[in-house]
């Protein structure tokens, strides 16, 4: 049956887990993730999933874990963040080399040092080459569907790539919400049976799985590989309308919030575009005519449609959880600027870093770049194209 | 052996062909040195069959046969195991390479 | 007990055409390592000598199941293979009575250093699986750099002997007792010159129920610098001198499988090969006495742990 239910982040995926009830689990507890993983072992324990719950003694090991299981042909998942995520960073290319359909949920976290446990989006952006798609949630009702979804994206055929499903550490993964859980055997058929290519574990069909190219064939492994995620999007738009049409919230690219005459926007994923969407509301009401436009799905980047989306406003302020020092400008900005080249008619474009290490990021501060983007707009000039919000200067 | 294209490599980087690296003749590799069987000294122990790193003894029927030279690197383990007290492999000057890759 | 013929009957799980070295010794132990098992069979290979001469692609010498994901992590990407093997054995997706054996292999490097963690973890867990490593004494596959299985005095290319350096100055980590400290069922040290012995000792690995460890040694002519026909004999001076004891501990109790019926110097073993030759300079005598010290001191330990092991 499906109910409404109040949970927190990590409770939601662990729900969404058991529903799945994935053949291998393999994770590492580390803050502010680790309820996911402790969860998941109740349940075992409890006899709610028959998964193999394995918990290794590293990140780096969870990875293996999993891959060694994808590889010898199963539905496998894990939850990590921050350091975990970077330990497994190696490991990371190589699930999405060998085009192994792990599923992660990475419950954002900053990186050290110094060492923080706080949400930024610094661990899934430094995996951001790493092969993965990357889709992230607001809320955790967003993590439920997302989470769903990615099993369904990953393992389709076409891809067979890697998914994480970013949340915000504390903010999401922290407070409790209400959840609609949907019913586990409306879940179960949604995702369906896991379809293996070439286990491991069919040893009739002796494979050898990951092994040494040199310079003749590197690159052209490579190339294949990077068919899986570029196939992707046509799936993830099939994935997210299905689930729409079975449980009704519809999911694409990314979430368009009052942008229709817009002629300014704000660009910002996860938690922080709840907050933002209240300042638009407020923003509105005070005569502003201002967007936000939220990416879901980072990896693979939707660079045509997030640029039509934007291409006639006037002036757009893309917020980054994340800093990329020595860049020009954060990742989600450089995608978004560059997305906007082709483009005649394009919108004047600044880049704002905020809430690192869990920085609060409110209303006012929306309000602040909205005035920012006010004045570019009037003035078709921009003074500061890359700044920070709610930093002492 | 033609290189594939990017778009007929299997998925995931496998090697669906197990065991295909026997188009490999690391025999190619000998240089100086061959080992010689001298059937009426073997007491078939096999050690040269256990030694050989790069499975090149002949077993046939149960019996150690000879060698196969597209694999033999000439190492001169088999000889060296060889336990009888006039030796079943002696290993003699070898002065040209008789394999070539690809022309098996 | 087997016979070599029998066994030369059996297919090949790793075949011809693989890139290893002349007189290499890997071949050498999982031609019989191999065999111990007649159950379908699923191998992790740590990044080394052994993965990287098996599987340029595209050719693979492997006629067997075989996965390779990076040098750390041998042990936990079998782990996940066999944890995916119970997963599917319990919702019935695998047969119940299909039986397949799991494999993690590793050289040193990937074994005593940078895999230590991941095995000591899997190993702890309980997942049912051998762990196999070919301890050639140093990182062969990329030219010779030492590692914690480098003996003291060996020269390896970053522990180099020079005119202020006798080469490694640290001598071997252990690695047997540190798998015996896991208190896992099987560990045991093997060579390929008795290969009955490295036979039965897999066999014992295979049928373990839990975690089974094997170290082995594993001849390295490129990298110990001797003439590649004499790898065996080399092999069995390891042993005459008790530089490897082979041994093997069951359930924590220990018994040694060879004993020399006289114990010969370890000189004879430096001797034999080109790392050890700057330790014959007047200098680095003090070297040589030491080796010859640890081991003493490691045989006698051996000796008393399987003394104690064979009271009722």
């Amino acid at each position: 049956m499906k109910a409404v239910k109040i949970l927190n982040g990590n409770q939601t995926i662990a729900e969404a887990a058991r529903q799945i009830n994935p053949d291998v689990v393999a994770a590492y507890p580390i803050t502010p993730s680790t309820a996911i993983v402790e969860t998941i072992a109740q349940f075992k324990a409890d006899g709610m999933i028959s998964s193999e719950f394995v918990c290794p003694e590293s990140e780096h090991s969870a990875m293996s874990v999993c891959i060694g299981a994808a590889a010898a042909g199963g539905r496998v998942m894990t939850a990590t963040s921050s350091q975990g995520l970077a330990l497994m960073w190696e490991m990371l290319y190589i699930a999405a080399g060998l085009r192994l359909p792990v599923v992660a949920a990475i419950v954002n976290r900053a990186l050290s040092a110094p060492i923080n446990i706080h949400g930024d989006h610094s661990d899934t952006m430094g995996a951001r080459d790493s092969g993965w798609i990357q889709i992230y949630s607001e809320n955790c009702q967003e993590a439920y569907d997302n989470f769903i979804q990615a099993f369904r994206i990953g393992e389709h055929l076409d891809v067979r790539t890697p998914v994480l499903v970013g949340l915000d550490g504390f903010i999401i993964s922290h407070s409790a919400e209400p959840v609609l859980i949907e019913d586990d055997r409306e879940v179960r058929s949604f995702i369906g049976e896991f379809k293996p290519v070439f286990p491991l574990l069919d040893t009739s069909r002796k494979i050898t799985v990951g092994p040494i190219d040199f310079t003749d064939y590197y690159f052209e492994h490579k190339r294949s590989q990077i068919e899986g995620i570029e196939n992707s999007p046509r799936v993830i738009e099939e994935v997210g309308r299905e689930y729409g049409q079975k449980f009704g919230r519809f999911y694409g690219f990314f979430e368009e919030y009052r942008m229709d005459d817009a002629e300014t926007a704000i660009v910002v994923m996860s938690s922080a575009a709840g907050t933002g969407k209240d300042a638009i509301d407020e923003l509105r009401s005070e005569g502003l005519r201002i967007g936000l436009l939220k990416p879901r799905v980072f990896r693979p980047f939707p660079h045509e449609k997030i640029a039509e989306a934007l291409k006639k406003i006037k002036a757009v302020a893309v917020l980054d959880r994340a800093s990329s020092p020595g860049a020009f400008g954060a990742p989600l900005f450089t995608e978004i600027r560059s997305a906007l080249y082709d483009y005649g008619q394009r919108p004047k474009i600044v880049n704002y870093v905020y809430g690192l290490g869990g920085r609060d990021i409110n209303v006012e501060h929306f309000k602040e770049v909205a005035a920012k983007l006010q004045k570019i707009a009037e003035t078709g000039k921009v003074e500061e194209m890359l700044g920070y919000l709610n930093l002492r200067e | 052996m033609k290189k594939e294209t990017w778009t007929e490599l299997a998925i995931g980087a496998l090697n669906l062909q197990a065991g295909n690296s026997v188009s490999n003749l690391t025999g190619t590799w000998r240089s100086g040195r061959k080992p010689e069987f001298i059937e009426d000294n073997c007491i078939q122990c096999f050690f040269c069959w256990l030694y050989c790193p790069h499975f090149a003894v002949r077993v046939e029927e149960g019996k150690v046969t000879g060698f196969n030279y597209d694999y033999c690197t000439g190492c001169g383990l088999c000889a060296e195991e060889c336990p009888t007290k006039e030796k079943a492999i002696v290993m003699v000057k070898e002065e040209t390479k008789i394999i070539e890759e690809g022309k098996k | 007990m087997a016979k070599l013929k029998d066994l030369a009957q059996m297919e090949d799980r790793l075949v011809a055409g693989h890139g290893m070295c002349l007189g290499c010794g890997i071949p050498l132990i999982f031609k019989i390592i191999l065999r111990a098992t007649e159950d379908p069979l699923i191998i992790a290979n740590a990044t080394g000598c052994l993965e990287v001469c098996t599987t340029i692609f595209p050719r693979t010498a492997w006629n067997v199941s075989w996965i390779h994901s990076a040098f750390e992590n041998a042990a936990s990407t079998i782990a996940g293979v066999e944890a995916m093997y119970k997963a599917l054995k319990n919702k019935g997706k695998i047969p119940a009575d299909k039986k397949i054996k799991f494999l993690g292999v590793g050289g040193d490097g990937g074994t005593y250093d940078i895999g230590l963690q991941a095995l000591s973890g899997a190993v702890e867990r309980g997942h049912e699986f051998v762990y196999v490593c070919y301890d050639n004494n140093v990182y062969a596959n990329t030219g010779g750099q030492r590692s914690s299985a480098t003996p003291l005095g060996a020269s390896a290319t970053t522990a180099p002997s020079g005119s202020k350096s006798p080469g490694k100055i640290q001598g071997r980590k252990d690695l047997a007792q540190i798998m015996v400290a896991h208190k896992i069922p099987y560990v045991a040290q093997a060579s390929p010159h008795r290969w009955q012995d490295l036979y039965n000792k897999a066999k014992k690995a295979f049928e373990a129920v839990g975690p089974a460890f094997l170290n082995v040694l594993c001849l390295c002519p490129t990298e110990w610098k001797y003439d590649e026909s004499k790898g065996i004999k080399l092999a069995q001076l390891a042993a005459d001198t008790c530089v490897w004891p082979l041994y093997e501990v069951e359930n924590g109790r220990y018994k040694i499988n060879y004993k020399p019926k006289q114990k010969k110097p370890v000189l004879e073993w430096l001797e034999s090969q080109g790392r050890f030759r700057h330790l014959f300079k007047e200098e680095n005598a003090w070297i040589i006495e030491k080796i010859q010290q640890d081991v003493d001191r490691d045989w006698e330990w051996l000796t008393r742990l399987a003394e104690i092991s064979s009271r009722p």
